[in-house]
């Protein structure tokens, strides 16, 4: 067990990327397979601004992804690719009641990857590990991704509070 | 998962293998920590309410701690499962051990979604094993 938030090798870096690679495939993905769920009274009443709101979604989600990539090639491994998570995600999906229910599945997608961001970028500052990727790009890299997250949980609320 | 949280998975984990209190050696074994490292902790748990500290016996958790030890356990199977069946990680216990304190119980939630666990999860798991009986198993070595 490890105790204590850091991240002390490229192996441990390189893994916890690939993870942010899969939470961002499984955003892209569940953005698409709300819109395609809902019954069709929901999806009439599902406004412009909810469906732009989850098309924004998948498009940032796999701008990060592509980012993410970029960075786990200079560790020279590998990340799942979407058709994978996209098809395990469909496996496991169940969907949202209405157009509220798809709100806070957005809302949780965004908080949680903040969260994740967060932590990472925490424990790669409390490391003193050299990796092979670039210290300071990977590091801006991951709080342009953490701040972009952060304006996304923004945006959700700010809907779901002129909705109520 | 936090330091705290660790540790009381460790009590859980301690509980089943000894049957009993968990026993500052075995606590020490687990958390790869110095034994005064444990009891420090193991203070902090029992002034938080969390366990119960006998002396000569062991750590026991109250029911709090009993709720979030298996908060936190669950969090380790998703881990454990997301890097042997998605990832298809060969050594994933010790990767799990080694990530556990970068990810939070909410990214595990969210990983929890694309992969499939029994419901008796985490009764399943095995704590000599270090991972779920119910576990397959299978893919790419890495």
């Amino acid at each position: 067990m490890s105790l204590g938030q850091r991240v002390s090798s490229d192996h441990q870096l390189t893994r916890l990327l690939q993870i942010g690679v899969v939470l961002e495939e499984v955003v892209e993905s569940r953005a698409a397979l709300h819109i395609d769920s809902l019954p069709p009274e929901e999806r009439a009443e599902f406004d412009a601004e909810v469906e732009e709101l989850l098309a924004e979604a998948a498009a940032e989600s796999a701008d990060h992804r592509e980012r993410l990539e970029a960075l786990i090639d200079d560790l020279e491994a590998d990340t799942v690719e979407y058709e994978e998570i996209n098809a395990l995600v469909d496996a496991q999906y169940g969907p949202p009641e209405d157009t509220d229910g798809v709100l806070y599945d957005q809302l949780a997608n965004e908080e949680t990857a903040y969260k994740f961001y967060d932590d990472l970028i925490t424990a790669i500052e409390a490391s003193d590990t050299e990796f092979a990727v670039d210290r300071d790009r990977l590091l801006e890299t991951l709080s342009e991704i953490r701040e972009e997250e952060k304006e996304g949980v923004q945006e959700v609320t700010e809907i779901m509070e002129h909705r109520a | 998962m936090n330091t705290a949280d660790q540790y009381l998975k460790a009590i859980y984990l301690a509980q089943r293998i000894e049957d009993g209190p968990a026993s500052t050696g075995t606590l020490a074994d687990l958390l790869d920590v110095s034994p005064a490292s444990v009891n420090e902790m193991v203070g902090k748990l029992q002034d938080r309410e969390l366990v119960e500290h006998e002396k000569y016996k062991g750590a026991s958790l109250t029911d709090e701690g009993l709720e979030r030890a298996h908060d936190a356990l669950q969090t380790y199977c998703i881990i454990e499962r997301f890097l042997a069946n998605v990832l298809e990680v060969e050594e994933f216990r010790e990767e799990a051990r080694a990530l556990e304190s970068v990810i939070d119980d909410t990214v595990a939630e969210r990983l929890d979604t694309i992969i499939d666990r029994p419901e008796q999860c985490p009764d399943c798991f095995d704590p000599e094993a270090d991972h779920c009986e119910l576990l397959e198993v299978s893919g790419r070595a890495d």
